[in-house]
Formats: structure tokens, C-alpha cells, sequence
């Protein structure tokens, strides 16, 4: 498969050096720990908010590093969580005295690898709290899986608590609100093609012409099951009545069609007109939408719709502004 | 088995899983995100180098900077999980100079513990612990039985492998292959297949060994 890059080892560095180089206003990066910063580094008496994990999700996480969003975010390999020593590095680098929020896909590796780092910031007398996100409904959350993936709800957990923190909330609110985010969300993915993750050269499954898998995670893994290929607004009911079994569509929606990096935005409008319509069916109400390449899996072509029940609160916090490369409105 | 032994066992799993990374990798790609054998390659590449920048005189100093270095350059899951092991076994076998069949025994068996309780893993989940907890198990019961080293490591070696091996047919419970679901069946667990690698790579180094002795 061709790609846009110099080679497999260098496609995080250099993704990293370019973000660097297009927005020095916004960001600084260490380009030895592989950690994107806030230009200006930490804030005093501020949370700290940090997340990370695997690299192909462009722009999470390193495009949320801004003003009302990340204070910094760790990159690991392609699909690879970071290591303790990245998110040790970023959690004292954006300490500024009122503890730091670690932001973390539910993922086994992501887990183990920010709690052996808090372990580490907490050596060093910084309280660190966790949250844990997991939306995704396509698996099951039971004893006998490692629980929930953590996917889209991602962007709006780092957009809602970054507007609190910002604010100069306290590290235990800004916690509470990021689980209260991820408690309110529901994601659903669908890939009509695999991705190649480009230390491996090839595509990580294969999908026929006429097939599409449902129910994927953020990794280029399989998902649950695989179906034929079928117009857009029955794979958006597919995906709807998934979230809507898991959680009633209901009241102010925040709602985001995510393309998965190789689907063009205007397949991407068109599943959003069936989203918005389906939604408007089911007697729920969207109050605020992105569509977008917001959370992706390499050139994977393919969507994922995320569904989050507002309340007045995190409406504001969402409306707050933020300035981001890869979210900016309000400033 | 003194430091220069354990330092030629994991430069033997290095080499070892750079020949293999590609078939670990795809057996990642089946039920995972096809990450392993690169992760893993980086890894023990960055174990080799610590290596031999290091000084290293007990066997228990090697297994740490091995357990040290795979945390800190893998990442994953499997970064934590086999660092933990091998600091764990370190810790074993404290600053024993010359470690025995028991020693070892012991060491693996603390590394399996460490591995279990920080994955949350049982034997029958699909994970590495299903390579590692029959391997230990059966070196335990060749050093009760008074094995030579020989007949002992070539036990350990063929427990992991029918451990690894019988992973094909277990439903996922643990980890990203858990996901799948049903469709994790039928698909070796490439965890399970690297601790079987690295324990093969013991067993062959200490054969080498045996016939320079």
C-alpha cells in the first residue's frame, strides 16, 4: 500500500515535527518523549489535563493541545499506547499546582501504562485523578471482555473538561465532569475498508468489495460482525438503533459523524442528513453537531457516530471557547 | 546460570523475535491491531543496547534492566505485562551471582504472578498467561522430580508451546482480542506465542552452553 511518508519508524517524529512547525502559536513539542505541549507550558493553579495513546487518530490527541482543551498529549506508536515515561514527562510538564486529569481510552495498554505513570507523578507530590473513557457499544461491557473501547466520546470528554479546568475548576469537578461526559456517550463504528498500519506494510483485514464491518474500534481491528454493503441511511439506522438499545435518544443531543480518514466529507454530510433525520424520527433534538475527521483510524474508509445527552451545563462548557488546530471556535 | 548465561538468553530473544516479528505481527493482525512484532522487535532491540552499555554482574540485574527497558521503549499492553515480568523475576532471584534450576523456578513462577495480577488475567482467557503459567508450572515439577537442567528447560519449552498452541481455540476474555468476541476463535494468541519464543530462547541458549561446558 503506498503512503505519504519517509519511512514506518520516522511516520510519528515527523508528523510531530510538522504539527510543531504549523502551529507554534498553539503547540511546542518534545520531540524526544514524543509529547505535544500548550506553547507557554504549564498553567499555575490550573488543571493540568494530559492524554494520550496511539498515533493514527490524527488529530487526537496532539490537535487537542490548546487553550480550553489538552494541556499535553502523549504519542505513542502507530496504534501503541504510550509508555510511562511520556505520560510521566507530560504529567510535570503541565503540573501547575492543582493536580492533572489523565484523559484514557479504555484500552488494556492505555490503563497499565497512565497508571504506572501516576504511580510516577505521585512520587513526585502530584495528585493526578483518571477517567476512564469507554462509549463504544459495539462491545460488550461484561466480565468477559476488557470492557468498553473508548472512542469518539473522547473529543467531547477533552473539549467539556478542558472548558471547566479552564475555568480554574478544581481537579476533583473537572474529573466528575469528564466521567459525566463519558457516562452521557455512545459510539457505534462502521469501516468499509481495513487500514495498513505502515510497520506492517499490510492491510490489517481484509473486506470484499460488496462487504463492510460493523461494530469497529479506532485500531483497524475486526469488529463484531460483517454485513453486505448497504446505502448510507440503513447503515446509520444500524448504528443508531445500536446506541439507541444502549441509551435512549432523547432530549438535547450533541452528536458527531466522525470519518474514520478516508471518507470524503461529502459521504460524511450525507450520512449526517440521515443521522439528523433518523434522530428527528426517534423525537430527540441535535443541539450541537461536528462532522468531520475527528478521531480516525490511518485511511481507513469508514465512520462512527457519537451521541451525547446534554445538559445545560455541558452545553456551555462545549460553547466555551477553544483553540486548538484541530477544534477552534469562540476566541 | 550466572549474568553472562541470562545476558545470552535475552541477546537470543532478540534475535529471536526479529526473525519472528513478522509472523507475531500477523498473528496481531487476526485478532488484534497488528502492533506486536514491531513492538516487541523495538523493544528487545532497545534491551540489547541497554545491554551493552551496562554493567550487569548478577543474573538479577540483567532481568531488571531487560524489565526496565521493555517499559519503558514498548508500549502496549505487552510492555508493562513482560517488563513487569522480568522485574519481577529480577527481584527473585535478588543478588544470587550463580542462579540454579530452583532459583529459576522461582523467578518464573514470580513473574507469572506479577503478570496475572497486573492484567487481571487467568489461565483459558487467551492471553500470555496460558504460554506462561503451564511452562512454570512444569519446570516446578521436573526440579521436584530432581530433572537434569536439560530435560527441565525441555519441559518448560514444551509446556509453553502447547500452551500457546491451545490458545488457537480459546474465546478471547482478556485484552483487545476480547473484543472479537467469537470470532477471536481459531487464532493463536500472539502473546502467548512470544512468551513461548522467549522461553525457547532460554532452553536453546543453556543447550548451547552445555555442549561449550
Amino acid at each position: 500500500m503506498k503512503k505519504l511518508i519517509n519511512a514506518p519508524e520516522t511516520v510519528v517524529a515527523d508528523a510531530l515535527a510538522g504539527l510543531a512547525a504549523a502551529h507554534p502559536d498553539l503547540v511546542s513539542v518534545d520531540t524526544a518523549n514524543k509529547v505535544v505541549t500548550r506553547a507557554g507550558g504549564a498553567v499555575a493553579g490550573k488543571v493540568g489535563l494530559v492524554s494520550g495513546g496511539g498515533s493514527g487518530h490524527e488529530p487526537l490527541h496532539g490537535g487537542y493541545v490548546g487553550y480550553g482543551m489538552l494541556d499535553a498529549a502523549c504519542a505513542g506508536e502507530v496504534f501503541t499506547s504510550p509508555v510511562p515515561g511520556q505520560v510521566h514527562a507530560a504529567t510535570k510538564a503541565v503540573s501547575g499546582g492543582a493536580g492533572v486529569l489523565h484523559i484514557i481510552k479504555n484500552y488494556t495498554g492505555d490503563v497499565l501504562n497512565f497508571r504506572m505513570a501516576a504511580e510516577d507523578a505521585a512520587d513526585d507530590g502530584i495528585e493526578t485523578a483518571e477517567v476512564v473513557v469507554n462509549d463504544d457499544v459495539a462491545v460488550q461491557d461484561s466480565l468477559y471482555t476488557a470492557g468498553r473501547r473508548g472512542v469518539g466520546a473522547t473529543v467531547f470528554v477533552e473539549k467539556i473538561a478542558g472548558a471547566l479546568a479552564e475555568r480554574g475548576a478544581p481537579l476533583g469537578e473537572v474529573a466528575r465532569v469528564a466521567r459525566e461526559v463519558n457516562e452521557r456517550s455512545r459510539s457505534f463504528g462502521v469501516a468499509l475498508t481495513s487500514c495498513t498500519v505502515p510497520a506492517a506494510g499490510q492491510p490489517t483485514f481484509d473486506l470484499a468489495d460488496d462487504e463492510i464491518e460493523l461494530g469497529i474500534g479506532i485500531h483497524g481491528e475486526p469488529g463484531r460482525t460483517r454485513a453486505p454493503l448497504a446505502p448510507a441511511r440503513e447503515i446509520v439506522e444500524t448504528a443508531l438503533d445500536a446506541i439507541a438499545a444502549d441509551q435512549p435518544l432523547a432530549g438535547d443531543l450533541l452528536v458527531m459523524v466522525n470519518g474514520m480518514g478516508g471518507t470524503p466529507l461529502m459521504d460524511l454530510y450525507g450520512a449526517f442528513g440521515a443521522v439528523s433525520a433518523s434522530i428527528a424520527r426517534r423525537g430527540a433534538r441535535i443541539a450541537r453537531n461536528l462532522v468531520g475527521n475527528y478521531i480516525t483510524s490511518l485511511e481507513m474508509q469508514g465512520f462512527s457516530v457519537t451521541v451525547c445527552q446534554l445538559t445545560d451545563e455541558l452545553t456551555q462548557l462545549w460553547d466555551a471557547p477553544v483553540q486548538t488546530a484541530g477544534l477552534r471556535w469562540g476566541r | 546460570m550466572d549474568a553472562a548465561f541470562f545476558r545470552a538468553w535475552i541477546t537470543e530473544t532478540a534475535a529471536v523475535i526479529g526473525e519472528r516479528r513478522d509472523y507475531l505481527t500477523r498473528l496481531d493482525a487476526a485478532i488484534g491491531d497488528a502492533d506486536h512484532g514491531a513492538n516487541l522487535a523495538r523493544g528487545f532491540g532497545a534491551v540489547t543496547g541497554a545491554l551493552a552499555g551496562q554493567e550487569t554482574p548478577t543474573p538479577g540485574a540483567v532481568l531488571k534492566l531487560t524489565g526496565v527497558t521493555l517499559i519503558s521503549t514498548v508500549g502496549g499492553a505487552s510492555g508493562p505485562l513482560y517488563g513487569t515480568a522480568f522485574r519481577r523475576a529480577a527481584r527473585s532471584l535478588g543478588d544470587e551471582t550463580d542462579a540454579g534450576l530452583p532459583a529459576l523456578a522461582a523467578a518464573l513462577q514470580a513473574a507469572l504472578e506479577g503478570v496475572r495480577k497486573l492484567g487481571e488475567a487467568s489461565e483459558g482467557d487467551k492471553t500470555m498467561v496460558d504460554a506462561l503459567a503451564p511452562a512454570v508450572d512444569a519446570l516446578a515439577r521436573a526440579v521436584d522430580d530432581g530433572a537434569s537442567e536439560a530435560a527441565a528447560l525441555d519441559a518448560l519449552v514444551a509446556a509453553a508451546d502447547a500452551g500457546a498452541e491451545a490458545t488457537t481455540d480459546m474465546k478471547a476474555l482478556k485484552g483487545r482480542a476480547s473484543y472479537l468476541g467469537d470470532r477471536s476463535v481459531g487464532h493463536t494468541d500472539p502473546g502467548a506465542a512470544s512468551t513461548a519464543l522467549i522461553l525457547r530462547a532460554l532452553r536453546d541458549v543453556a543447550a548451547r552452553h552445555d555442549t561449550v561446558r
